[in-house]
């Protein structure tokens, strides 16, 4: 009986463990996503609205996922520099021109984490440390 | 029981205030007014002058013509913009083709939106802008003109602040306003065009409007 209740209580132990363990990028994912949310609030959502759908055919929506995922690396450079040229989203042509924003490499990061992660899309964090790298290879 | 009383009570109460809110009250009359006297028939009657928008004329998308007269006979809603704006346009054009869709056939309702930006904004830039918009006919229309006649009727007439400051995103700041206008071109209302609430009490101010009766016109 005694022997029963030290393994309950050192299975408990082991879960507890484990769920904080497996939490550590789930906490990192979470910090970044919500503070992602408010800077997308300031510097995003007038031109990509809300809920990501963008402006008619003048501003692209964000809900296309796989043009979000091939050109992963390429984000941040989108959001530093700004972007123009004619691109496709959702199999629709846009041509207009996105404005610079000059965010923190820290910024850039959680608001990516933000819309690759609202919106339909799964790209899972991308933190600081990516967002540096990326930069590094802005054209 | 007491719980119960005081229950019907509040119910009571409640459906009271309903009641009284719901009866519709006239929507206000903006701008300067003057009582005038004149005499008809023998008859000395007062009358009240209302400020109304003054004549005007700008060209749309399409490149035609358009004077106060292309508006007769029609409710209108009225604001500024320019198409490279990056802050607060896209919002006021998101709620405005709100308004779009809301009235787009029902032949009394328009929209102009006034360029601040001439110089950049041409009639083809218009066109442009509008179809990618999805608007097309007549109900909208992008108005260019030149920079003073338009800056003029804003200030003055349409009471919406717009002026030239370069040191703002975008090189311009305006206030996002939407200005209701009756078929009196009387002035109506003025809501937050960045506001989807306020947005929407319009698109029911011009329902409101559609129903008001021809006889008010007061010349």
């Amino acid at each position: 009986m005694k022997l029963k209740a030290t393994g309950i209580l050192a299975a408990l132990i082991l879960i507890l463990y484990l769920a904080s363990c497996e939490s550590d990028a789930g906490i990192e994912f979470k910090r970044y996503y919500s503070t992602g949310a408010l800077v997308y609030q300031t510097h995003c959502q007038n031109c990509h609205a809300a809920d990501g759908q963008g402006l008619s055919d003048l501003i692209p929506p964000l809900t296309d996922s796989s043009y979000l995922k091939n050109n992963k690396g390429a984000l941040a450079c989108f959001i530093k520099s700004g972007l123009m040229g004619p691109i496709t989203i959702n199999s629709k042509a846009f041509d207009d021109v996105m404005p610079a924003n000059d965010l923190s490499p820290m910024q850039i990061a959680q608001v990516l984490t933000y819309v690759g992660n609202s919106f339909g899309n799964k790209l899972n964090t991308i933190n600081q440390q990516q967002v540096e790298a990326d930069l590094g290879k802005c054209r | 029981m007491r719980k119960l009383a005081l229950g019907i009570l509040i119910f009571v109460l409640w459906n009271a205030c309903k009641f009284g809110s719901g009866d519709k009250k006239m929507l206000p009359i903006y701008g300067s007014r003057e009582p005038v006297t004149k005499t008809i028939n023998g008859k000395t009657i007062t009358d009240t002058i209302y400020q109304t928008i003054p004549k005007f004329k700008f060209v749309n998308q399409y490149g035609d013509s358009i004077s106060n007269k292309s508006l007769d006979g029609q409710i209108y809603v009225a604001d500024f913009f320019f198409t490279t704006c990056p802050s607060i346009c896209p919002v006021m054009a998101r709620n405005m083709l709100n308004v779009y869709n809301a009235f787009k056939n029902s032949g009394d309702v328009k929209i102009i939106s006034h360029t601040i930006d001439p110089k950049h904004d041409s009639v083809p830039v218009l066109k442009k802008y509008a179809d990618k918009l999805g608007v097309s006919g007549n109900t909208w229309w992008f108005l260019q003109g030149k920079k003073e006649d338009i800056y003029q009727i804003a200030e003055k007439n349409y009471l919406v602040a717009v002026k030239k400051d370069s040191s703002a995103a975008g090189g311009y700041i305006h206030a996002g306003y939407f200005v209701l206008i009756d078929k009196q071109k009387r002035i109506r209302g003025s809501y937050d065009g960045t506001d989807p609430k306020q947005v929407d009490q319009l698109i029911a101010d011009i329902k409101q409007l559609q129903q008001e009766p021809d006889q008010i016109i007061v010349q």
